[in-house]
């Protein structure tokens, strides 16, 4: 289980629907009491205001105050480390810096574009087969699946999370690159050789292996947002659809996904911003070749692991500095991308009762 | 609804597309799970041969010779979650109680546990490179410290949110029956708020153990790895996940049984602290909040 679906799941509600709920927001499905706010309630002030313990009171509550603090500090910290230490790359190279494709330690010239095309590359292929298969499979687990089975299937995607990404990408190795290369890539050659997508030589390790790897470790994420968002729509929308003379697709179509399709998307993003900054199991696979190669089956190179491989053996200042930097644009973007998808999730979970998470 | 239905009343055709939809739903949770079970199976099969009393009690060979085991490694990895951990979990907590308890409502809170989302979300090993440039730059040296302050940082905001949620869950008649009685409001929060939440508050904590546990990337470049015994924290320190990944790219077959060995040891630790989190939760979440 992840840290974060395990966030965002315990406020869901759709956004379209809290304006035409029929319940209102306090009545929880989930039968816990609606969360109560501590702050205004004039007992409370009076019993604070008649204690004699005021001092260490606020002393208490501004030490919690630093903490919150703590964390702004962290982001922070990171953001000036990261543009300290790139500081040389940036002056030297300027934006050229991320469009330009050259890699050469040995004469200083450096390019971050054939890391930021892998990244994005694998992160497409990830996204392109995880999305069809998560939301598939929370719509099997919301409206589908036989009582008994829900709970054991749920746990088990949720164990895919757990598992980290050094394991993945040794079974990657040991298992998915010899499966792709014997039996995967000759068929994707033969079939769909036509789009240029699937030829050159057959490695097995290379840009399709990180996107199917990516893909199985993002899933557990998007799936079990999607779920959340999926179970938040009231049953009265299904019920009503149902009531129309719909089928269950049509139902689940125009009653649960028409609803839920803002948070779907935020959680396709999140996915998203996972893949991007996912490193050990693409390091192992990707091929590490900063090459632009149009061709899936051709090793590439992503920026996590480019700085995985060569960061604790750049040897001059320049090499370093242009190696944070690639680290730098990785913060930015993930930065970026989940902030969107937060606020997309958010808009749609907004105002809905706590419930428990777990 | 803003949506009509189709205007096709062609019962036969809605039917099938129907059973197409069901079909796909199915097809696609068959090819979630495979990975999974294979990914497991795979484990147990090379895991469980290759783990014997060495793997527990010797510290890896030199290339070349057959055995050896990872004994530093796990001791390495016991050393750098615990920095982690007492680094990690007061500052969650009390971020989570200052959200919870004091910020509710307010903008600032809102902010924070913006960032605390965002910071969920940087990747692991920038998270690698900001300590690095932090601590041992300065340092010159890698070292056990500097690989649990990393670990650390990534432990806050899961810990952060979790205990929020779960304090927000406590009813307020708890709180005043506790002002009530006389006590002073920081004995209150943690006393008697924090301790009803208590169940909750743990899962979140092991949550972000769980989590960490695994992460490599960001000791890559802070705790280095370690071919020896070492409990030195400034030093060059072995982990668990970085021994399995320097071993998995090695091209010598033993190790690659070694590496094999490693994970399911990493997996098990992982997969009995995430079921014991939802035992813990199963048992007591809604204690007094219910």
């Amino acid at each position: 289980m992840d840290s974060n679906t395990q966030q965002i799941r315990t406020r869901s509600f759709a956004p379209s629907l809290s304006q035409t709920a029929i319940a209102g927001p306090s009545t929880s499905r989930s039968g816990s009491p609606a969360a109560e706010d501590p702050s205004p309630s004039p007992v409370r002030s009076f019993l604070h205001a008649r204690g004699s313990s005021a001092g260490s009171d606020r002393a208490f509550r501004w030490l919690m105050v630093a903490c919150a603090l703590t964390i702004f500090a962290i982001v922070a910290l990171i953001a000036t480390e990261l543009v300290m230490r790139s500081e040389m790359s940036i002056k030297k190279f300027g934006f050229g810096f991320f469009v330009h494709s050259g890699w050469d330690p040995v004469t200083g010239d450096y390019g971050a574009l054939p890391f930021i095309y892998g990244t994005l590359l694998s992160s497409l292929v990830a996204l392109a087969i995880a999305v069809p298969l998560s939301v598939g499979l929370a719509i099997f687990l919301t409206e589908m699946c036989p009582g008994p089975l829900r709970s054991p299937l749920a746990f088990l995607t949720e164990l895919l999370a757990a598992i980290p990404s050094v394991v993945y990408g040794l079974w990657a190795v040991f298992v998915l690159v010899p499966i792709l290369r014997a039996h995967v890539n000759p068929v994707l050659g033969a079939t769909l050789g036509w789009t240029t997508l699937f030829t050159g030589p057959n490695y097995g390790i290379g840009m399709l292996a990180a996107g199917v790897i990516l893909a199985i470790m993002i899933l557990p994420i998007i799936s079990s947002l999607t779920r959340e968002v999926m179970s938040a729509v009231p049953y009265a929308q299904r019920e009503a659809v149902l009531a129309l003379g719909a089928t269950r697709w049509e139902m689940i179509r125009m009653g649960v996904l028409r609803n839920a399709r803002i948070g779907i998307v935020g959680s396709v993003i999140l996915g998203l911003g996972r893949a991007l900054g996912e490193t050990m199991a693409v390091t192992m696979v990707i091929g590490n070749r900063p090459e632009i190669v149009r061709s899936l089956f051709a090793p590439g190179y992503s920026m996590a692991s480019v700085i995985a491989n060569e960061f604790s053996e750049a040897s001059d200042d320049l090499y370093l500095s242009a190696l944070v930097e690639i680290g730098l644009a990785l913060f930015l973007v993930t930065i970026v991308v989940n902030a969107l998808a937060r606020l997309l999730v958010w808009a749609v979970t907004r105002g809905a009762p706590v419930r428990v998470a777990a | 609804m803003e949506q009509q239905l189709p205007r096709s009343n062609n019962s036969t055709t809605r039917n099938l597309v129907d059973h197409v939809a069901t079909g796909l739903a199915v097809l696609s949770t068959i090819l979630v799970v495979t990975p999974l079970v294979a990914i497991f199976a795979y484990l147990l099969f090379k895991g469980a041969s290759s783990l014997n009393l060495a793997f527990f009690t010797q510290v890896p060979k030199p290339v070349g010779e057959v055995g050896g085991g990872m004994a530093n490694a796990i001791l390495g990895s016991g050393i750098i979650l615990a920095i982690a951990s007492l680094m990690g979990v007061p500052v969650g907590i009390a971020a989570g109680i200052y959200l919870a308890e004091f910020g509710r409502n307010t903008r600032f809170a809102n902010v924070v546990r913006f960032t605390a989302d965002v910071l969920n979300g940087v990747p692991s090993i920038v998270m690698g490179i900001a300590v690095y440039s932090l601590i041992v730059l300065p340092q010159k040296h890698f070292s056990a410290f500097s690989g649990g302050v990393a670990l650390g940082i990534m432990m806050i905001p899961t810990i952060t949110r979790t205990t929020e949620e779960m304090l927000v869950m406590v009813p307020n008649s708890v709180r005043e029956a506790a002002l009530g009685l006389g006590l002073p409001n920081w004995r209150s929060v943690l006393s008697i708020t924090l301790r009803t939440a208590s169940p909750g508050v743990i899962t979140g904590c092991m949550l972000a153990f769980a989590r960490v546990a695994g992460e490599t990337a960001p000791l890559l470049f802070t705790a280095f790895g370690n071919s020896f015994w070492s409990t030195n924290l400034n030093q060059p320190i072995a982990a668990l996940p970085l021994q399995i990944y320097i071993y998995a790219i090695s091209p010598y077959d033993d190790w690659h049984r070694l590496a094999w060995a490693g994970a399911l040891v990493l997996i098990l630790l992982i997969v009995v602290s995430v079921a014991l989190v939802r035992y813990v939760a199963s048992r007591g979440t809604l204690k007094g909040a219910a």
